[in-house]
């Protein structure tokens, strides 16, 4: 489980993250949703390490991930990007197997067991044929599959997404995100991802965190976040939530400004 | 291109240049003498050419190989720590660098015997060091080195250096004029004395940058997801930067400002063989010493019995052989 407590994060003298507490259970997928600029990825900068934090911890069965060096970290908590401006010329297998580094020492020699890692990653993204591809020749849709395959390499028990779906198109946000989800259950992962798309939210998380202005405005159950007073007061715009007309989900439906 | 051994490939052709850089200049020496010198067996007959081979080109070859090595290795370490396919030895002003800082212990004393040759790379090193950390420092924004910034730096620092290097040449009387065609690359120096001297900082540095390999590839993928990916990125970044300049250094020391090696050479392996800096360092490292001692070469059978400036050549000829490459390229991507 990830237990994020009480961050707090400035840029210069300017302060994004107000106090932040927030909890993934294992096997669990919580969405942070927010306006732009709310600081979801802040948060997600500043959970995995990469910016120092003002205040506050980021908890796993009681370790401070904050406190630990970097490649410890990394064998606790793995990130998938945006898949944007990925180094083009590696191929898919050696990309993967850059996942294993938190494992490797500085030589980065694999054993059998990483490259077993690695293979198995990619089977869990379905990927497996693209491995002697270029990353450079793949579509976007691609790229982040090798992208979590990439994250699923490091074996931790968390998983931070940072808007994986924007690049992908219809088919791709879905099956991605089906993905993610089957992966949470399956492996028990706690999974965290950031997303711009209410109606992904609604229909793919456990629970979903409204972040505005760097703080947690609310965090709940798809239903008890995803209410017309709460988003439209979040993204200033009359929204309305309607029954998914097939499947078990909410859809917000923007209104005029 | 795939099924040979790239390393098996690229050591022959090294191995050609140095036979070529031992047998080609004022006095060719023909294939059955070079053998038998080698071999170390040289009769009444060759004693002439043993003379030429052991005591100028050997040294010669040994010096041009060295620094080959240093610039093609060490600009594919700054192309990889820096994620620019512009960056190279001169980029960040190390070169520059290290350059004023062998110019400067040439001014304060010629060197006649191997103590003072040492004093140039020496200078030279701490030339380059100042450099990078001056870049650095101007480059900085708080806490975080932007790239950008760090470039824009190097280039601000380079022309300083490079001016500066130029004025002090030109209040030059006598000794110091010889260092102007070391400047553009030429062999000013001879003998075994300079090879020895700038072995113990091309070893550190060239064992540094080949170690470096994995570190560059998770590099590859910008500081966060390095951090992101377990690698302590600010001394990784500060030991390979450490690593080149030192390497850097060594070449700049006695073979002068050679360009385009330290940039073209890491592009040509990259495309030919592939990205994984693993296998990149060491071939670059190959490419760069096949390919300055042949720029060397030419550089003494072009106008002979003149000899040309070698950084002359590697303009003139690298130029045009990377547009070439460039064009054949059928994957694009490759950077």
């Amino acid at each position: 489980m990830l237990r994020i407590e009480n961050l707090s994060v400035s840029y210069g003298s300017r302060r994004v993250l107000h106090g932040v507490s927030l909890e993934v259970q294992s096997g669990e997928v919580v969405a942070l949703i927010g306006p732009n600029g709310a600081g979801k990825s802040t948060l997600v900068r500043a959970v995995s390490g990469v910016i120092p934090v003002d205040a506050g911890s980021v908890r796993t069965n009681g370790t401070d991930l904050l406190a630990l060096p970097s490649m410890q970290r990394a064998r606790r908590l793995a990130v998938v990007p945006q898949a944007v401006s990925m180094p083009p010329a590696f191929s898919v297998w050696e990309t993967v197997l850059l996942g294993r580094t938190p494992y490797l020492n500085f030589l980065g020699q694999t054993s059998a067991a990483d490259e077993e890692t690695a293979r198995r990653a990619l089977v869990r993204v379905d990927a497996l044929d693209l491995a002697e591809r270029r990353v450079g020749e793949l579509s976007g849709g691609e790229q982040q599959r090798v992208l979590l395959a990439r994250a699923l390499a490091q074996s931790t028990p968390i998983l931070l997404l940072d808007e994986p779906t924007s690049n992908l198109d219809l088919h791709y946000q879905v099956s991605f995100m089906e993905m993610v989800r089957s992966l949470a259950k399956q492996d028990h992962l706690a999974v965290l991802v950031a997303l711009h798309d209410l109606n992904l939210a609604a229909r793919y998380a456990d629970r979903v965190a409204l972040m505005v202005a760097g703080k947690i405005e609310a965090a709940g159950t798809p239903r008890q976040v995803l209410t017309p007073e709460l988003i439209s007061a979040a993204y200033h715009l009359p929204v309305q939530v309607v029954p998914h007309p097939f499947a078990d989900a909410l859809l917000v439906l923007p209104g005029n400004k | 291109m795939r099924r040979i051994s790239p390393h098996l490939l690229s050591l022959f052709v090294l191995l050609l240049a140095i036979l070529l850089s031992i047998a080609i200049g004022s006095v060719f020496i023909p294939p059955a003498d070079l053998w038998r010198v080698l071999t170390g067996q040289p009769p009444q007959t060759v004693t002439r050419a043993a003379v030429i081979v052991l005591t100028l080109r050997l040294p010669r070859t040994a010096l041009i190989l060295l620094a080959g090595a240093a610039l093609g290795a060490s600009g594919a370490a700054y192309q990889g720590v820096f994620r620019n396919p512009l960056a190279d030895p001169y980029l960040i002003g190390t070169a520059s660098g290290a350059g004023l800082g062998a110019v400067l212990a040439m001014s304060v004393n010629w060197p006649y015997t191997t103590a003072g040759l040492l004093a140039i790379p020496a200078a030279a090193f701490v030339g380059a060091l100042a450099a990078v950390f001056l870049v650095y420092l101007l480059a900085r924004v708080g806490k975080t080195v932007p790239t950008t910034n760090l470039i824009l730096a190097g280039v601000a620092f380079s022309a300083f250096a490079t001016g500066l290097t130029a004025f002090l040449m030109l209040q030059s009387t006598g000794e110091l004029r010889r260092a102007i065609a070391w400047l553009l690359g030429g062999s000013t120096f001879t003998g075994w004395g300079p090879v020895l001297v700038i072995l113990p900082f091309l070893v550190i540095g060239l064992g540094g940058l080949l170690l470096a390999g994995h570190s560059l590839n998770v590099l590859q993928f910008g500081d966060d997801q390095a951090r992101q990916m377990g690698l302590p990125v600010g001394r990784a970044r500060t030991l390979i930067l450490l690593a080149a300049s030192l390497a850097t250094a060594s070449a700049v020391a006695f073979s002068g400002i050679i360009g385009f090696i330290g940039l073209i050479i890491p592009h040509v392996m990259r495309l030919w063989f592939g990205a994984d800096y693993r296998r990149l360092l060491p071939l670059a490292m190959i490419g760069g010493a096949a390919a300055l001692l042949l720029a060397d070469v030419l550089a003494r059978v072009v106008m002979a019995p003149q000899e040309l400036p070698v950084g002359v050549v590697t303009a003139l000829a690298g130029a045009p052989f990377f547009v070439w490459v460039l064009r054949r390229a059928k994957n694009q991507g490759y950077w």
